[in-house]
């Protein structure tokens, strides 16, 4: 087993287990036991833990104060860090500081547009973007060095992750921007949640032509939907977001009180035909402030229990 | 071209409530193009500040003056002879020219009269669009030709981000994503090749973020 980071993430990708990971969204608030709560829900169910880094332009708990309560918890943290609000200095600080704590994985992203937050007159940063933070953090682990060239004491070691979004525009760009993070040094991919299974799985098609599958751990995501609303929601509102008319009639059809329930089974039903999909390693469960249905996703979709990785 | 627009009528007379004579004066270049602060504006501008003035039962004396530029001295010293008799002066010129006025004339306040938005052009009429954020290194060669630092809102190198939908930014359902226009003239041009190049750090030190910028050719310096 070739691994480059002490990453247990890691470990369990390069012993071609199929990886689940899932995420927490910290709190509006300093109220550190709400990360705790959530982690507690998922631990026993997952390999490793995003948290998210002020996702939505949202003002949160930060990602990496969060990161820390979770390793201190033992489990197995992904630090989510976006360019739009640190330059280049606050970003190379912030990797120290995780590492520091053994943290060792990250995940790399431009971030959403301020506008959509609570701060839309707020400046933005992107000294770097989401490709020149996974070069950033690449370089930092395997040549010790800053990205002004000194050198590094005692290096960050960190599992380098990406995010893809096969479903955003100009399609036919999708594959070879996926072929540039990697290039970079992108280690393994979460994508966008997957509803439009067709689309993925001829996106995935793309990747394994250029062999990206045998370059970088691809994790399929996927979110339940909880609602027909939130389907409906999804479809219209989230920017890059491809959700087939089928998906929302399928919500929309059923009872308003077994809507939950069968937000589950679509979201099950998906993970069991990804893993048929030559190169999906793993898969990263998105369940929005409803992480108490994690295990039951892992469990139905057959992936518990999780594998022992010292 | 740098766009600007007329501020609220309100501010503008907020800032001189307390004068009897100003000099409104405009600039001849861009402000004039973009309809501004050209001549045209400076006159609608005096016309509409005496009568509320008037309004008030007050009188407001406003000498028109538009320069050819107000961005150099020599036109600035046109009105070196006249400014001591006003109150104040309000330049229709962008924030470069109201601040060279001010530089210059010490003793007089001046005041903006627009605001300042962009370096754009005149998509069409009545409609401008920015297209440079004046980086100090320009990246157009790489990028087709369309700058991604002055028309992405992330200004991403390595774009488009996962909210491009049918060739728009997230942001905004109107405005462009300027990766899919980058990658549609890489098409054109034959060369979606160099979309695979990775663009690399960029050094923003020429940009803003290196300080107030200065640029001297001394062949041409006296």
């Amino acid at each position: 087993m070739n691994t480059k980071t002490p990453s247990r993430l890691e470990k369990v990708l390069a012993a071609g287990h199929l990886a689940v990971t899932s995420e927490c969204g910290p709190p509006r608030g300093s109220n550190g036991d709400a990360i705790a709560k959530k982690a507690e829900m998922i631990k026993d169910y997952v390999d490793a833990i995003n948290v998210t880094d002020n996702q939505t332009s949202v003002t949160r708990l930060c990602s990496l104060a969060a990161c820390i309560r979770l390793k201190l918890m033992g489990l197995e943290p992904i630090l989510q860090m976006v360019t739009r609000d640190r330059n280049r200095i606050a970003l190379q600080s912030d990797i120290l500081g995780a590492a520091s704590f053994d943290i060792h994985n990250i995940l790399c992203l431009s971030g959403d547009h301020q506008q959509f937050g609570d701060n839309p007159q707020g400046q933005n940063v992107f000294d770097l973007d989401s490709v020149q933070l996974i070069q950033t953090a690449r370089y930092m682990r395997d040549e010790g060095k800053f990205l002004g060239g000194d050198d590094i004491d005692q290096p960050p070691e960190m599992f380098v992750g990406a995010a893809a979004n096969p479903f955003a525009d100009p399609f036919e760009i999708r594959v070879r921007r996926l072929a540039k993070k990697v290039v970079a040094g992108a280690e393994f991919i979460q994508t966008q949640c997957i509803y439009n299974l067709e689309k993925f799985e001829l996106w995935m098609k793309q990747a394994r032509d250029h062999g990206l599958h045998e370059k970088v751990y691809i994790l399929a995501g996927v979110t339940p939907f909880k609602s027909a609303g939130m389907a409906k929601y999804m479809k219209n509102r989230v920017p890059g977001m491809d959700v087939p008319d089928e998906v929302v009639q399928r919500m929309s059809g059923t009872p308003k009180e077994k809507q939950p329930e069968e937000g589950l089974s679509i979201c099950v039903e998906s993970i069991q035909r990804l893993k048929e999909v030559e190169g999906i390693r793993g898969f990263h469960i998105m369940a929005i402030e409803w992480e108490e249905k994690v295990p039951e996703i892992v469990e139905r979709s057959g992936l518990y229990p999780r594998p022992k990785i010292q | 071209m740098i766009v600007a627009e007329r501020k609220p009528f309100d501010e503008i007379t907020g800032f001189i409530k307390d004068c009897k004579r100003i000099l409104l004066v405009g600039c001849n270049e861009c402000v004039t193009v973009c309809y501004a602060g050209g001549k045209k504006e400076v006159g609608i501008l005096a016309s509409a500040l005496k009568m509320a003035f008037t309004k008030e039962g007050k009188q407001l004396e406003v000498k028109e003056v538009t320069l050819e530029r107000q961005c150099d001295h020599e036109y600035l010293e046109e009105i070196r002879s006249i400014i001591a008799e006003y109150d104040s002066v309000i330049s229709l010129a962008c924030g470069v020219g109201v601040q060279f006025m001010a530089e210059k004339y010490l003793g007089t306040p001046v005041f903006p009269g627009v605001n300042t938005l962009f370096m754009g052009v005149t998509e069409e009429r009545g409609v401008w669009t920015e297209r440079c954020q004046g980086c100090g290194q320009c990246i157009l060669g790489q990028t087709a030709g369309i700058c991604p630092i002055s028309r992405c809102a992330k200004r991403l190198l390595n774009g488009p981000c996962g909210g491009s939908t049918k060739g728009k930014c997230e942001i905004d359902k109107d405005l462009d994503c300027a990766w899919q226009l980058i990658i549609d003239r890489l098409k054109e041009l034959g060369r979606l090749d160099d979309y695979d190049e990775l663009i690399p750090i960029k050094d923003w030190s020429t940009e803003r973020a290196g300080g107030p910028r200065k640029l001297v050719r001394e062949d041409l310096q006296p």
